[in-house]
C-alpha cells in the first residue's frame, strides 16, 4: 500500500482455465486466459452474456478457484478473497443491518483502525460519492444508485489496491448509469487504482476504460483487445468516441451472432 | 374494507388503521367477549341450564384473581411458574443456540446432529414428561428440564435454517473486505440469521407456556398449573378459569417482550422514515 493511500497493484493472470460440471460432464467456462492489469489501469471486461467475464473476475476475487492457471497481485499468487482486492456488485450487496457511514467504516474497523480515525475515512469516502447527509440512514431508504454509491465507498474506504466491479451499474436506469460513471471516471483520476470492470455496454467500456478486452461467447476466450486512447473526462458525442464504440460493436456483434447460431 | 389500490399500496395486510382506532377495537374485541360470557354464565342462572358452578361469570372469575392477587397467594404461583419458565426457556435458548449455530455452519456438525434431533423431535414432549420425572424427580429440575428439553427443538431447528440461508454473497462481501472466520461468524452470520432467530425465540416462548402448565399438573405445591389441577380437585371453577387467564396474559406479555426487543434489534428492516 501507498503511503498516501492511493495507486494500485498490478495483476497478472497466467493460463487460467475455468471449468463447471454440469449435468455430470466438465464445461469449460474460460479457456486459456492470459492478461496482465497495469497498475492504476482500468480494464474493461466485454462480452455477450454468459461468455464468462463474471467468472474471470470472481475468480480474480478469490470466490472460486480457477481450474488450471493461476493469478498473481503484483508478485503473490492469490488463494482467496483478501482486502488488497476491493469488490463491487451488481446486487450492492451492503449489510442491511448496518448504516450507510457503518458499512463504509466495516473494513477499516476490522483491521483495527481506532474509531475515530474510521470516523473519518467513512466521511471523507461519503464526500466523495456524495452521501454525507444520508449517513445515518440504512441501506432498505436508499434509490438503486445509492446503494451503489455505498458500495463503492465502502469498497474504496478500505484502501485496496485492486477494485473489481461486476456490472456494477447494470441494474441502474440510463441516466443514473451515466450520473454513476462519470463519478467513476472522477474517483479514478484521484484514486489510481487497478480496477477491473466487468460489463456488457459497450458504450459504458469506451466511457471508463483505458484498456478494454473482448471476449468470445462461451467458452470465453480474450478476442480482442483495445487501447482506448481519448484522455480523461471523455465526451460519448465526439467522433472518435463513436468511432471507438462502433468498432468495438461490430467485433462483440460477431460473438453474439455465434450464440444465436 | 380495502380497496385494490390499498392492497397494491399495502400488500395483501391492507392498509394500517390509524392508531386510536385500532386501539377502540382491540379494547371493543375484549369487552364484546366479556359481554357473550357474561351472558352466557347469566342465560345458564336464569334459566336453570344446568349448575352454574360450571361456567362461572367473568366477574366471578376475575374476582376470585383478584382475591389470590389481594391474600398474596397469586404472586407466588406466578413467581414460581415464572421461574420455571425463565430458566427453562433460558437454557434451551442457549442450548439451541450453542447447538444450532456451529450446526448450521459446519457440515460435520450438521450430519452429527441433525438425526438425532430428527428422530427425537416428531415424539410429543409431553409423551417424554413421565420419563423426566422418572429419571430427574418431581422437583424443581424436571419441570425446568422439562421446558428445556421441549423448546429445544423449534428453536435448534430455526438456528440451522435461519444461518443456511444467510445470503453467500453477503460472505462474500465480508471476505473480500478483509473478514476472516471469527468476525465472518459475529459481524456477519449472526446479524444476518437475526430476524430468523427471533421467529425461533418467539415460537419457544409461547411452547414454554404451553408445557409448564401440564409439568405443574404433576407434583407440584405452586404454580398457575398447579392452581388449575387444584381447582379440578375442589371443584373451584373460577380458579381453574382465574389461573388460565393469568397464564394467558404471561404469554401474552412474554411475546409482547420479544417482539418489542425485535423491534429495537430489527430497526433496520423498517426504519423510521
Amino acid at each position: 500500500m501507498s503511503p498516501a493511500g492511493v495507486g494500485g497493484a498490478r495483476v497478472r493472470i497466467e493460463g487460467v482455465h475455468k471449468a463447471f460440471a454440469l449435468d455430470g460432464r466438465s464445461t469449460p467456462a474460460l479457456v486459456d486466459i492470459n492478461l496482465e492489469v497495469q497498475a492504476g489501469e482500468l480494464l474493461c471486461l466485454l462480452g455477450p452474456s454468459g461468455c464468462g467475464k463474471s467468472t474471470l473476475l470472481n475468480i480474480v476475487a478469490g470466490f472460486l478457484p480457477p481450474t488450471r492457471g493461476r493469478v498473481l497481485v503484483d508478485a503473490t499468487p492469490i488463494t482467496g478473497p483478501g482486502p488488497e482486492r476491493g469488490v463491487v456488485f451488481q446486487e450492492y450487496v451492503l449489510f442491511p443491518w448496518l448504516t450507510v457511514a457503518q458499512n463504509v467504516e466495516f473494513g477499516p474497523r476490522l483491521a483495527g483502525v481506532e474509531a475515530a480515525r474510521c470516523r473519518e475515512i467513512a466521511a471523507r469516502y461519503l464526500d466523495m460519492v456524495g452521501l454525507r447527509e444520508h449517513a445515518t440512514k440504512f441501506p432498505v431508504q436508499l434509490s438503486g444508485g445509492m446503494k451503489q454509491r455505498v458500495a463503492i465507498a465502502r469498497a474504496l474506504a478500505n484502501n485496496p489496491s485492486i477494485v473489481l466491479m461486476d456490472e456494477p451499474f447494470g441494474a441502474l436506469d440510463a441516466q443514473t448509469r451515466e450520473v454513476m460513471q462519470e463519478e467513476l471516471s472522477r474517483i479514478q483520476r484521484v484514486e489510481h487504482k487497478t480496477i477491473v470492470f466487468v460489463t456488457h455496454s459497450i458504450r459504458e467500456a469506451v466511457y471508463l476504460a483505458d484498456r478494454l478486452v473482448v471476449l468470445t461467447s462461451a467458452p470465453g476466450r480474450i478476442k480482442e483487445m483495445f487501447t482506448i486512447k481519448l484522455g480523461e473526462a471523455r465526451d460519448r458525442f465526439a467522433p472518435e468516441f463513436t468511432r471507438y464504440e462502433s468498432e468495438i460493436t461490430r467485433v462483440v456483434k460477431e460473438e453474439v451472432a455465434k450464440v444465436r447460431e | 374494507m380495502n380497496t385494490v389500490t390499498d392492497l397494491v399500496e399495502w400488500g395483501l395486510h391492507g392498509a394500517p388503521l390509524p392508531r386510536g382506532r385500532a386501539w377502540v377495537l382491540r379494547a371493543g374485541a375484549v369487552v364484546a367477549f366479556l359481554l357473550v360470557w357474561s351472558l352466557a354464565s347469566g342465560l345458564v342462572v336464569l334459566g336453570n341450564l344446568f349448575n352454574p358452578i360450571f361456567l362461572a361469570g367473568p366477574w366471578r372469575v376475575l374476582g376470585k384473581v383478584a382475591e389470590l392477587a389481594a391474600t398474596g397467594q397469586l404472586w407466588g404461583h406466578v413467581a414460581a411458574t415464572l421461574e420455571r419458565v425463565v430458566v427453562g426457556f433460558a437454557t434451551g435458548a442457549l442450548l439451541a443456540l450453542a447447538l444450532g449455530l456451529p450446526a448450521g455452519h459446519f457440515p460435520v456438525v450438521r450430519n452429527l446432529l441433525e438425526p438425532i434431533v430428527e428422530i427425537l423431535r416428531p415424539i410429543p414432549p409431553l409423551a417424554m414428561l413421565p420419563l423426566f420425572i422418572v429419571w430427574v424427580g418431581i422437583g424443581e429440575t424436571s419441570k425446568i428440564a422439562f421446558i428445556t428439553y421441549a423448546t429445544f427443538f423449534p428453536m435448534f431447528l430455526t438456528t440451522v435454517h435461519a444461518v443456511g440461508r444467510v445470503d453467500p454473497l453477503l460472505l462474500r462481501a465480508a471476505a473480500s473486505l478483509g473478514a476472516r472466520r471469527t468476525p465472518l461468524f459475529f459481524r456477519v452470520v449472526l446479524p444476518a440469521a437475526l430476524p430468523e432467530l427471533l421467529t425461533g425465540i418467539r415460537l419457544g416462548v409461547a411452547l414454554s407456556f404451553f408445557v409448564i402448565v401440564i409439568s405443574e399438573f404433576i407434583g407440584a405445591e405452586e404454580g398457575l398449573g398447579y392452581l388449575i389441577n387444584d381447582g379440578r380437585n375442589f371443584f373451584l371453577v373460577d380458579q381453574m378459569l382465574g389461573a388460565a387467564i393469568v397464564l394467558g396474559l404471561l404469554g401474552y406479555a412474554g411475546n409482547a417482550l420479544v417482539v418489542r426487543l425485535g423491534r429495537r434489534w430489527l430497526r433496520w428492516e423498517r426504519p423510521p422514515a
